[in-house]
Parts: C-alpha cells; sequence; structure tokens
C-alpha cells in the first residue's frame, strides 16, 4: 500500500468514526430540548439558546476530528 | 481528484515583508478592521439623545446584548466593564466570517510565479489558524484578568491550588487543565467549521458548480453567525465561572447566594413575586 492510499483510508477513518459519538450527542441534546419545549412551551427561548450551546460544544469534537482528517490527507 | 480541488491548511502568501509573509487572510482582516472603523466613525459622528434614523437601530442592536451579559454575569460593575470587549469580539468574528462570504473574496486575485492556480486577494480570515489563536489568547486573558480582577489575586488562585484536601487538590489540577484546554477548543471551534465550510463548498462547487452550492452558502452564513455569537457567549460564560467564588463556606457570599437562586428555582422565584404583589412581608 503507497503513502497516498493510507493517507486517504486513514482521513476516512478518523473523520468517520470521529463523526459518530458527536452525532449521537447532538441526537441526544436535541431530543431532550425538544422534550423540554414540549412540557414547558414559555421557556423554549432559553432552552433553544442553551441547546445551540451544548450543540456548539459536541460539534466542535466533530470539528476536530474533520480537523485531524485535513491535516493527515493534506500535510 | 488530479487537477480537480486544491485545498490549503495554511493561508497563501501574497507577498513577503522581510521574513514576514503577509498572507490574504491578514489582509480580509485589515480591510474589516478599516470596515468597521469607518462604520463606527460614520455612526458615531452624529449621536443625539433623542435617537434618529441610524442610531435607532444601531441601539437596538447593542441593547439586547447588553442586556444579555448583564443578566448573565449579575454584576453590573463587571458587565460595563466586560460589555465592549466581548462586543468586539462578537462583530469582529462575524464581520470576518461574513466577508469571507463575499464573492469578491474568491474571484479577485492574481497569478504567482510559482503557482498553477490564482491567488485570491482577499481569504476569509477564519481560515487561518494564526487568527482564531490570537482571538482565543484575547479570550484567555479577558477571562482570567477579569477574575483576577473581581475576585483578588488569592481568592483566584485558591480555585486552581488549594491544600484543604487531595481531593480538592486533584479538582484544582483539572481546573488548572481544562482553563488551559479552552485555548486549543477556542480555536479550533472557530478555525474548523469555517475551514470545513470552505472546503464544503468548494467540493460542491467541484461536481455541480450551478444552483446547488447557493443553499450551502446560505448555510455557511448561519454558521458564520453561530460560530460568532458561540465564541462571545463562550467567553461571557467563561468569565462568568470566573468571577463567582468557588468556595461554599462563607454562608451568604455571593457565590452562595448564587447557588441558592439556582437551586431554589423557578417556586422559590414565584413566591417572592407573590409576596411582593400582596405587600405580605416575605419570610
Amino acid at each position: 500500500m503507497d503513502i497516498a492510499a493510507a493517507n486517504s483510508i486513514a482521513m476516512g477513518l478518523a473523520v468517520g468514526l470521529g463523526v459518530m459519538g458527536p452525532g449521537i450527542g447532538i441526537g441526544l441534546i436535541v431530543g431532550r430540548a425538544l422534550e423540554a419545549i414540549g412540557r414547558n412551551p414559555e421557556v423554549s427561548g432559553s432552552v433553544i439558546a442553551n441547546m445551540f450551546i451544548g450543540i456548539a460544544f459536541t460539534e466542535a469534537l466533530a470539528i476536530f476530528a474533520l480537523v485531524v482528517g485535513f491535516i493527515i490527507k493534506f500535510t | 481528484m488530479e487537477g480537480g480541488i486544491s485545498i490549503h491548511l495554511a493561508p497563501l502568501a501574497l507577498a513577503h515583508f522581510g521574513n514576514w509573509p503577509v498572507t490574504n487572510t491578514l489582509v480580509t482582516m485589515v480591510a474589516v478592521t478599516i470596515l468597521f472603523i469607518a462604520l463606527a466613525y460614520f455612526a458615531g459622528r452624529s449621536l443625539s439623545l433623542k435617537p434618529r434614523g441610524w442610531q435607532v437601530i444601531l441601539e437596538s442592536l447593542v441593547m439586547y446584548p447588553y442586556q444579555l451579559v448583564r443578566d448573565t454575569l449579575e454584576n453590573d460593575a463587571v458587565a460595563e466593564r466586560t460589555f465592549p470587549i466581548i462586543m468586539t469580539v462578537f462583530l469582529s468574528v462575524l464581520g470576518a466570517n461574513w466577508f469571507g462570504l463575499l464573492p469578491l473574496t474568491e474571484g479577485l486575485g492574481f497569478h504567482q510565479a510559482g503557482l498553477a492556480e490564482v491567488t485570491p486577494l482577499f481569504y476569509s480570515p477564519s481560515t487561518d489558524l494564526n487568527y482564531t489563536l490570537a482571538l482565543a489568547v484575547i479570550a484567555f486573558f479577558t477571562i482570567e484578568i477579569f477574575g483576577v480582577a473581581t475576585l483578588g489575586a488569592i481568592q483566584y488562585g485558591k480555585k486552581f491550588i488549594s491544600f484543604k484536601s487531595p481531593i480538592a487538590f486533584a479538582i484544582g489540577i483539572i481546573e488548572l487543565v481544562s482553563e488551559i484546554a479552552r485555548l486549543i477548543s477556542f480555536s479550533f471551534r472557530l478555525f474548523g467549521n469555517v475551514f470545513a465550510g470552505k472546503v464544503l463548498i468548494l467540493v460542491i462547487m467541484f461536481f455541480v458548480p450551478y444552483l446547488l452550492p447557493v443553499p450551502f452558502s446560505a448555510f455557511e452564513l448561519f454558521v458564520g453567525f453561530i460560530q460568532a455569537a458561540i465564541f462571545a457567549l463562550l467567553t461571557l460564560f467563561f468569565t462568568k465561572i470566573a468571577i463567582s467564588g468557588h468556595d461554599a463556606e462563607e454562608e451568604h457570599g455571593p457565590a452562595h447566594d448564587m447557588a441558592e437562586r439556582i437551586a431554589g428555582g423557578s417556586k422559590e422565584g414565584m413566591r417572592h413575586a407573590a409576596a411582593d404583589e400582596n405587600a405580605v412581608i416575605p419570610l
């Protein structure tokens, strides 16, 4: 296996595996937030704001995986 | 994928100034800064106590974030001093992200001697790790300085180094590490989001050049705003954590009161509200 092929496989693995956890996490966050809004619609404003902050934290992990993938592939 | 897409992690240098490369991201950020200074100059030239025209819009744009900062920090003196830097961070990141999405940032460029493709004159600054890391360092020092200024150096240091018990010592070390790790997560979050967006649009344009990039560009507009808001909000929240004391020993310290207010929840607040309404002396 030459080095370019190994790089491509490594990037695919790094990004694909790294995105799995944050995907589950974002699903949980949004699900719980919607549950909370369904129970108590008056506070939907603050729930949605906090939801986006939680999503940003979780999404950052996926982005880290993506950045690592780019670094593997292109440097 | 030969000959199709070219992706650079490092920004392209337009010229070399001695040993310093003048990159296109630097040029863009200078342009954004000049735009903001011009906007501030023209908006601030004709201020009046009774707002008219532009002033109404600008004031209403500033008032909501100010209210948010004050409500979050629950400390008006600190809020007044923190707000300018938090708002500046927000506007700077927002301006940088949105300026990077303008058509001219990709189209305007020139050929360089050694390179095959066109070097764009402007490029989204957040795709440069130098910019995001610099912002993260600024945010980091803002948080630490406000923490020290509010609590005092000794009290603030007790958060990280305490010899009360082995567990307190371990927690202090963990706090210290997470404080430093913020630098990485701050900078890589912004860098990764915007860089990934650029690559996404590039790949889409390579496969379907017409129409399909439009919704993705709109999504990038949204991402640029969200990331700017997140950067500013996280600075705000970490400042809040830094300025609130850690120890719950002193019975009626500000931290204790705050914890009580949070733990009390809405029921407590409702009871107080009801008591106020009926002018009954609260318990």
